[in-house]
């Protein structure tokens, strides 16, 4: 059940997005995120999920295993989804009493729900294809030009990198402190929303004190290893552009000139 | 009470590019009152196969019945099951949640409905039964106790259960000689006191060959060899193939033999060593005198 969460989780793959320069693809995915508030219609969202399902097929990344991860973020899209139809000013389709669904809040809903979940999908294929590790790389060297003005790039691409590489250690840390309850007679599937909220003490618990005890050993051994931030550090593979990415980088004005065009000119 | 397990097999992460075989095909039954002791290198599939017994995890197929009733089975009460069937995880303090030690210990009986006095009794019988002073220990909080007295307070949870099976997985992992010497004594007592089943899964062939009644070798998802520790042990070029090793006074007495000194071939235990080299000096004192 627990392992089903996707978001942030690697897909081991040799695909050519695999491959991708970790910085084409964040700029990619940014690119892609934009784009999909500038798009206005149909067409454009056509484009977007053509454009998604394109990536998605190169990447070899099955796709349940992506629409997994949609699974823990569903009430989010369906809260959006209903508050938008209701909420939305125009011609009424349907009406009782104060809830009110009109044509553009039915068409709000639902391209709402669609942005969102291209959204997702879109930012979850760039932590499936590209190793944590790789990805700050990746976001360090972006941000580099604002160490300038003293922005702690280096560091806060660290604090990401530990982050992204501690999710599946908690997620499996949670699974065990999970079933050791479970083992002990607790119930986590049943019962009220209060009783559900209080049945996750057991559970919550252990896992901050675990999350302390591994932040903890995590310190010291980096202190033990003398690390002391970013200055004079070398990398071991160092990231270089290839022809790949000058393709990617065409693929991505095209994706964006088709967007834009559906914007002004439809 | 016996436990039969049958033919089940189970695969983690089934249709991702990581499925892995966890358990193929394994198949035993254990009597009641037994003691099993799982031994096999890390990864071999002995977590996996005990999580099966109390419903944790489901087997892909196959059958395990407790008593009479299929826990595969889809109409099963799994609070029935649990409170059969107690598991103490690697490292189980670290599910110590409450204020107090009491409460920690109460968290599993509470859970099964029980009364307030039942709860209580059951609390300060479990907490006497890991060795600990109820008194003494009841109100303080679990989390600044010693490793060895988390442990233990983290076993009496389980035991508090009265589980008519007991299973411990690694329950000596990391701990020092001494509270390793107390932890396996406190099992010991707590099978001869309650006389239920156990489990014990322990890298220790020391520890396996003093308690156990039957052992269950596991070596990648199956079961490689199972009998009475004497048979299991007496196969020490399997076993070591297997990355497992003999109990030390076995291996002892193995050298032993190969420099030429004739000792039994079937000694586990430093009991049973120091007797046969006492018999063996007895022995060749006379000879010399004679």
């Amino acid at each position: 059940m627990i392992r089903d969460i996707t978001l942030g989780q690697y897909y081991p793959g040799e695909s050519w997005i695999h491959k991708l320069d970790p910085r084409t693809k964040i700029i990619g995915t940014f690119v892609f995120l934009v784009a999909l508030f500038l798009v206005k219609d149909f067409w454009g969202f056509l484009v977007a999920v053509a454009g998604l399902a394109l990536v998605i097929g190169i990447s070899r990344v099955p796709l349940n295993f992506i629409l997994k991860g949609l699974k823990p973020v569903f009430l989010i899209i369906l809260f959006t989804f209903v508050i938008n139809m209701f909420m939305t000013k125009g011609e009424t389709l349907v009406g009782w009493g104060f809830l009110v669904i009109t044509r553009e809040g039915l068409y709000n809903a639902f391209f709402m729900g669609v942005r969102l979940v291209l959204l997702i999908i879109g930012s979850s294929l760039l932590t499936l294809t590209t190793k944590p590790i790789k990805l700050t790389d990746g976001i360090e060297n972006l941000l580099g030009p604002l160490k300038k003005i003293g922005v702690p790039a280096h560091e806060l691409a660290m604090m990401m990198t530990i982050a992204l590489r501690f999710i599946p250690t908690l997620l499996e840390e949670t699974d065990k402190i999970m079933k050791a309850q479970m083992a002990r007679g607790a119930d986590f599937e049943s019962g009220n929303l209060l009783k559900r909220a209080k049945s996750l003490v057991p559970l919550l618990i252990p896992l901050f004190i675990s999350a302390f005890r591994i932040a903890q050993d995590l310190a010291m051994a980096m202190e033990a290893r003398c690390y002391n931030g970013g200055e004079n550090r070398t990398r071991m593979n160092a990231m270089r552009y290839s022809r790949r990415d000058l393709l990617a980088a065409g693929a991505m004005i095209l994706f964006v000139v088709l967007i834009v065009m559906e914007r002004n000119l439809i | 009470m016996s436990i039969e397990v049958k033919n089940i097999t189970h695969i983690y992460s089934e249709g991702m590019p990581y499925e892995s075989v966890a358990l193929q095909d394994v198949s035993f039954s254990v009597a009641d009152g037994e003691f099993v002791g799982i031994i096999g290198h890390t990864g071999s599939g002995k977590s996996t196969l005990v999580q099966h017994l109390n419903g944790l995890l489901k087997p892909k197929s196959g059958s395990i019945f407790i008593g009479d009733t299929d826990i595969t089975g889809e109409k099963v009460l799994m609070r029935d099951i649990r409170r059969k069937i107690g598991l103490v995880f690697q490292y189980p303090e670290y599910q110590l949640f409450e204020e107090t030690v009491h409460k920690d210990v109460a968290f599993g009986p509470n859970n099964l409905g029980l009364s307030e006095e039942e709860t209580d009794h059951r609390v300060r019988e479990a907490i006497g039964l890991v060795g600990l002073d109820y008194e003494e220990l009841a109100e303080r909080s679990p989390f600044e106790l010693s490793g060895g007295q988390k442990r233990r307070v983290a076993i009496a949870g389980v035991i508090a259960m009265k589980p008519e099976v007991l299973i411990l997985d690694e329950p000596t992992a990391g701990l020092d000689p001494r509270a390793h010497k107390e932890i396996l004594d406190m099992i010991r007592s707590i099978h001869e006191t309650e006389k239920n089943i156990t489990f014990l899964i322990s890298h220790n062939m020391n520890d396996i060959a003093a308690l156990s009644d039957k052992v269950l070798v596991m070596e990648k998802g199956q079961i490689a060899m199972m009998g009475t520790p004497r048979e299991v042990f007496s196969r020490g070029p399997e076993l070591k193939e297997m990355g497992l090793a003999l109990p030390p006074a076995a291996e002892f007495m193995n050298r032993m033999r190969e420099k030429g000194c004739p000792a039994e071939a079937s000694i586990l235990t430093k009991e049973e060593a120091l007797e046969a080299l006492l018999l063996r000096l007895r022995v060749n004192r006379e000879q010399v005198a004679q």
